[in-house]
């Protein structure tokens, strides 16, 4: 197929990058282009210019710090998922994203890209919400931050403004006794995920849950947190049976049903992953 | 590379193809790889609706877009004065014909249905020109359901055809059959969806037209299975050109599976511009419309009854079938859901009455036609799911029911109810190896060991035969085929002994120039280097039929071997004529033509051709020359047949199939390269288990398309599918030169209901009997809970 | 409107002049005729349009020409040397492929494949192969072409 036809800006800097969407309010941002070049091929979408942010230096690194872990927009889903700093500050991301797509595009596709264009049923979504990641947002009027709870409004949309740019993404590294897991059970077509479950859990040394989170994507119009069944698990001692009472009773508010998979099955699922992620990093713990 | 194998023994071996070095370097050309000077671009615009009035089409701005030459409707190609039409070619008593037209004239009866056609410089430009074309439609209701679509006040896709009911067709008797089931001790009954599915030949249809208006000739490279019977319909249906003005050309074919075997609108669309403008035109689909015009397969609503006697024996079997034709009757869609449905109702089994009838049903769809197994998978499928529930409501196991049920294999040539007259086959060879090399006693054992540790194991059974390789042309023709159905081929042995052969067949993936040379080279004793293969050109063969319907080994081999014996034929007139010997006396080994007992005295093969060449001493009333042409007609269909096993696990939490292994043993007469057969049972498993666990075109209420692009519609991967096991029992085909029967479409046929038994199985502590296809995760799901 | 973009493809320098728009696929196919490059999808789900860019496997129906601007592009026409690559041979001496049309996609994808995991399971070869769709072969042949390729690269 073949995109409608626009014009093409490639940025060298973040503030060349915003001045150009601030000037064009049909500007699209293109990262890696995978989830924005097969809108624009079949149609779908088609901006005026686009903002080429895929050579600006500063959007390319993984860095650690302080117990905390930036990515930027433009890091690939293939080199979060090999990046030995990820694995080892937030597994739950380098597991996802090594589960999107194909390798093909794991190559191509990144974390910016990907949380910026918020398919409820790509992968990064839920992980960047169960790590309570934090966003950093340049714009025209300046920068700031969002954290992913905030960030993913609606289908497709976040809370990004028309010429504000996803530049990195922050997330405060595992501590000890921190597992956590994701798993997805995918659309035999798309590859998108019927339902992802991404579960993070800390546990004290006597083995007792201080923390757990436990979010979904494909679920509903956005990534969701199953907040209550997680907090539920606080205090336990994260067995079989604490974590099956703890999804047991969990209903997703809003799960959608399409052609695919009806909104009943996709809370079953929500449900059966959810228990499979939350063991798994309990294991991990 | 080094050469492969040489002489006699090449037939039956498996030898690398031929067809691979231009494959694996990207050197081939396929029809979108090639460029013509001054060639131009066209898109079609299509409908976006699946049932409208179209109340006017203004173009003005498309026209207006730099680099657009032209916009055309359905008005411009009737002022053009050709025929226009897209025919049907197999007409059955009282059908409804409705016209169907190169592009809609004021209605459009499906999304995807044709609208407009632009022609411009690049394609960039053609596909923007489409936005920019202004429709004024006026919607109307549509259905999709093949069984919906014949309740009474269901909207009408054709005013001439009441209840959407395109043809009302029925085989066997009814009154024998209602007779049998009135004895019945047991009845298996089932309804049956046979789920629509969109063919996905890896490369999308495209065409590129080179009409030269000094001339009036009209070249078109297109991706064809078949390139005389387009050239056929392009003259006589579509642009009124003389046949003989028209050359069909198939370059590298990307698969077919059917897709490629129809006259569609798109490629004569592509080659009525190129009459108007002058120039090369090229149309390439792009896969969203090969979804929205490439014929789709299947979709029929079914109710299907068995009936037994007290011991489990077959007395009965009756079928009602609503079959979708989509919005017009494509090529050969009639025959699909008739003759090639109806007719495979007896299965392997000694069935004493048959009835099967079926309603043709016209829906606001794409057209339905032939796709890989066309008819016999659907078939099969009834009779493999019944035989199951037969064993379910019977307490027999389902192994043993088919044993007692099968023909015997003494009682060949054996005739069913339902016309066909079977040549030969032991169904129980095929069945007994199956069980074995599957350890079908063991897997019970597992099977309920499993089960006590809340693991669900099944084993499914679908023991199938096909009829493949049609056939006599006078019977097809009695049934309604507006085609031949013989093959052509021509064996030229050229002066130095190198030999081309042309075949009527056209291959896109078969590997037809390395098994067709295996059969010259055993036939001529010439080394199998020294022979090459030429097809799909219709302005270099004879008329040939094509490739469909596993018909080239059984029809375009047995015509290759049949002027490779007129060749040898003449070629002994010639060398015993230079030996002075008699006929008679010369025996041909190896390519050798010696008196018998003196083998030291030969004339080669290519001896005799240069001499046969020079012509200066020829036989008295021989002709120069060394080549035979053979327009071979079948004698009966063919008939493989074969036993294929699934072994399913279902995760009980998400109700998810992972099919653990899959077995198949099939007999397909004579083997002329095992490789190759190997190859073609693994991908038309590959696309049975499609059908039965991933692969469904969703229509809404509404008939709009909701599984358009490969995002929605799950053509298996890699990691779906399990390394495949394959057997072989041989029972060659009595009535053909090679005794060979067809191979392509035997694992699409077989496996859906192989698949499906094995689900039901591992589910029958839930009192499953039943899950329409695709086995979805969720459907498992809910029959557990 | 014409953007100057310099490549590597196939270890000759390209210059050109193009529309934003235009996708890597198309230069390759239609302005530099390296029709070995195949396109089978407008969604990015089938990979026979698979090439190597700086080294890695990608859709090249889904990169645009301008992006790949300085890059090293590899097609399955520049990826023999003087004899085949052994994933080539492998897919030829195990009937890998039947009517070749994803074939030069899928052999870039699993030359990729073995670059980054050189011997891998059986299953790790068919999840390695998501990103490519075969509709005539089932697979069967091709995992056992990965299996020859990666025996005879290792050897």
């Amino acid at each position: 197929m073949y995109p409608s036809k626009f014009d093409y800006h490639r940025p060298s800097s973040v503030q060349e990058a915003v001045q150009i969407l601030a000037d064009n309010p049909d500007a699209k941002v293109l990262a890696g282009g995978h989830s924005l070049i097969p809108v624009m091929k079949l149609r779908l979408a088609a901006p005026a210019a686009l903002v080429d942010i895929g050579r600006i230096d500063a959007l390319q690194s993984i860095s650690r710090s302080n117990g905390s872990l930036r990515i930027g927009a433009c890091v690939t889903y293939n080199e979060i998922a090999n990046s030995a700093d990820v694995q080892a500050a937030a597994p739950l991301l380098a597991e996802a994203a090594g589960q999107i797509g194909d390798r093909q595009v794991r190559y191509r596709g990144t974390i910016g890209g990907n949380l910026s264009h918020a398919d409820p049923a790509s992968d990064l979504p839920a992980a960047a919400l169960a790590l309570g990641a934090t966003l950093h947002v340049a714009g025209s009027g300046g920068s700031r931050s969002v954290s992913a709870s905030d960030f993913f409004v609606d289908l497709m949309m976040t809370a990004l403004q028309a010429d504000e740019i996803l530049t990195e993404v922050e997330i405060t590294a595992a501590g000890a006794g921190t597992g956590s897991a994701y798993v997805k059970f995918e659309h035999p077509a798309s590859g998108y995920a019927l339902c992802g479950a991404a579960a993070v859990v800390t546990r004290d040394a006597g083995g007792s849950c201080t923390g757990a989170s436990l979010c979904f994507n494909g679920v509903s119009a956005t990534a969701v947190s199953a907040a209550d069944a997680a907090s539920s698990l606080v205090g336990s001692d994260l067995s079989d049976g604490a974590i099956d009472s703890a999804v047991s009773g969990m209903s997703i508010p809003d799960a959608t049903g399409d052609m695919f998979a009806s909104a009943g099955y996709r809370q079953e699922l929500a449900r059966t992953l959810g228990a499979q992620a939350l063991r798994t990093a309990r294991d991990r713990a | 590379m080094a050469g492969e194998s040489n002489g006699a023994g090449v037939f039956g071996s498996s030898i690398r193809r031929r067809e691979d070095p231009e494959l694996i370097t990207g050197q081939a050309k396929y029809t979108d790889d090639l460029q013509l000077s001054g060639m131009v671009y066209c898109t079609i615009l299509r409908s976006d609706y699946a049932h409208a009035k179209i109340n006017g089409v203004d173009a003005s701005e498309a026209e207006a877009l730099d680099g657009v030459i032209a916009v055309y409707t359905a008005k411009d190609i009737e002022a053009s004065g050709v025929p226009g039409g897209i025919p049907v070619g197999w007409l059955l008593p009282d059908m409804k014909i409705p016209e169907h037209y190169m592009l809609a004239k004021d209605t459009t009866r499906y999304v995807g249905d044709g609208v407009a056609i632009v022609v411009a410089e690049d394609q960039y430009t053609a596909h923007d020109a489409l936005d920019l074309i202004y429709v004024d439609y006026d919607p109307r209701d549509g259905v999709a359901d093949p069984k919906k679509a014949t309740e009474d006040g269901a909207p009408l896709v054709h005013d001439e055809a009441p209840n959407n009911i395109a043809f009302d067709w029925e085989i066997g008797d009814k009154e024998q059959t209602d007779a049998a089931f009135a004895n019945a001790a047991h009845v298996a009954s089932l309804d049956i969806v046979n789920n629509r599915l969109i063919p996905n030949a890896m490369e999308p249809r495209a065409a590129l037209a080179d009409y030269n208006s000094i001339t009036g000739e009209l070249t078109l490279y297109m991706t064809t299975q078949n390139p005389h019977i387009h050239r056929l319909l392009m003259s006589l249906a579509s642009l009124g050109l003389p046949e003989h003005k028209i050359r069909v050309i198939a370059p590298e074919v990307g698969g077919g599976f059917g897709s490629k075997i129809h006259h569609y609108a798109d490629e004569a669309i592509a080659a009525w511009a190129s009459m108007q403008v002058g120039r090369p035109v090229k149309w390439t689909a792009t896969r969203t419309e090969t979804y929205l015009t490439d014929a789709h397969g299947r979709d029929h609503v079914t109710h299907g009854e068995l009936a037994m006697d007290a011991d489990g024996r077959f007395i009965g079997l009756r079928v009602d079938t609503y079959a979708a034709m989509g919005a017009y009757l494509s090529t050969f869609a009639p025959a699909v859901p008739t003759y090639l449905y109806g007719t495979l109702m007896s299965g392997e089994y000694d069935l004493p009455a048959i009835h099967c009838h079926v309603y043709g049903v016209f829906t606001h769809t794409v057209p339905v036609d032939a796709y890989r197994g066309a008819g016999r998978p659907e078939a099969t499928f009834i009779v493999e799911r019944l035989v199951d529930e037969a064993a379910r409501v019977s307490g027999i196991d389902p192994a043993e029911i088919r044993r007692r049920n099968f023909v015997s294999p003494d009682a060949f040539p054996y005739q069913t109810q339902v016309a066909l007259e079977y040549d030969s086959g032991n169904y129980e060879g095929a069945l007994d190896k199956a069980l074995e090399a599957i350890g079908y006693d063991d897997f019970r054992k597992e099977q309920a060991a499993a089960r006590e540790e809340g693991k669900f194991l099944g084993i499914g059974l679908s023991t199938y035969i096909e009829a493949c390789g049609l056939a006599p042309s006078a019977v097809v023709g009695s049934l309604g085929a507006q085609a031949g159905q013989w093959e052509s081929a021509v064996v030229r042995v050229h002066a130095t002994g190198k030999v081309t052969v042309y075949s009527g067949c056209s291959g896109h993936g078969q590997g037809h120039e390395t098994t067709f040379a295996q059969i010259v080279a055993s036939a001529l004793g010439v080394p199998y280097e020294d022979i090459d293969v030429i097809e799909g050109d219709s302005g270099v063969m004879p008329h040939g039929w094509g490739t469909y319907g596993s018909r080239s080994a059984a029809t375009g081999g047995s015509a290759i071997a049949s002027a490779a014996e007129k060749v040898v034929d003449k070629a002994r007139t010639i060398a015993a004529h230079l030996l002075e010997a008699a006929e008679e006396d010369l025996a041909f080994e190896d390519g050798n033509f010696f008196v018998k007992g003196s083998p030291d005295q030969a004339q080669s093969l290519p001896d005799v051709a240069l001499q046969a060449y020079l012509a200066h001493n020829l036989p008295k009333g021989i002709e120069p020359a060394l080549e035979a042409t053979s327009f071979y007609d079948p004698a009966n269909f063919v008939f493989p047949f074969g036993t294929h096993v699934a072994v399913v696990e279902i995760c009980a939490s998400t109700g998810q199939v992972d099919l653990k292994r899959y077995l198949a043993v099939d007999d397909v007469g004579n083997v002329i390269n095992p490789m190759i057969v190997d190859g073609q049972v693994h991908g038309g498993i590959a696309q049975g288990v499609g059908q039965s666990l991933y692969e469904t075109a969703v229509y809404d209420d509404g008939a709009n398309l909701l599984s358009g692009t490969m995002l929605d519609y799950a053509v298996p991967k890699a990691h779906f599918l399990p390394s495949f096991e394959t057997d072989r029992t041989v029972t060659p085909c009595p009535h053909n030169p090679l005794g060979v029967k067809g191979v392509g479409e035997a694992g699409t046929i077989a496996s859906p209901a192989a698949v499906v038994n094995a689900v039901v199985d591992a589910l029958s502590p839930f009192g499953v009997n039943h899950i329409d296809m695709p086995v979805t995760s969720e459907k498992v799901w809910n029959a557990m809970n | 409107m014409g953007i100057s973009i310099e490549l590597e493809v196939n270890g000759a320098g390209v210059s050109k002049e193009v529309e934003p728009r235009l996708l890597l696929a198309h230069l390759l196919r239609e302005e530099l005729g390296l029709t070995g490059t195949k396109i089978g999808c407008d969604t990015s789900q089938c990979g026979s349009c698979t090439i190597l860019l700086d080294g890695q496997a990608v859709k090249s129906c889904t990169v645009l020409a301008v992006q790949a601007d300085g890059s090293e592009v590899t097609t399955i026409e520049g990826l023999a040397n003087g004899e085949y690559h052994p994933m080539q041979q492998a897919f030829w001496d195990n009937h890998g492929l039947q009517c070749g049309f994803c074939t030069p996609g899928m052999i870039i994808s699993c030359v990729d494949l073995l670059n980054s995991n050189p011997q891998p399971s059986e299953d790790e070869i068919r999840h390695g192969l998501e990103g490519n769709l075969c509709r005539c072969t089932g697979y069967h042949n091709i995992v056992r072409a990965v299996q020859a390729a990666a025996e005879t690269m290792n050897g």
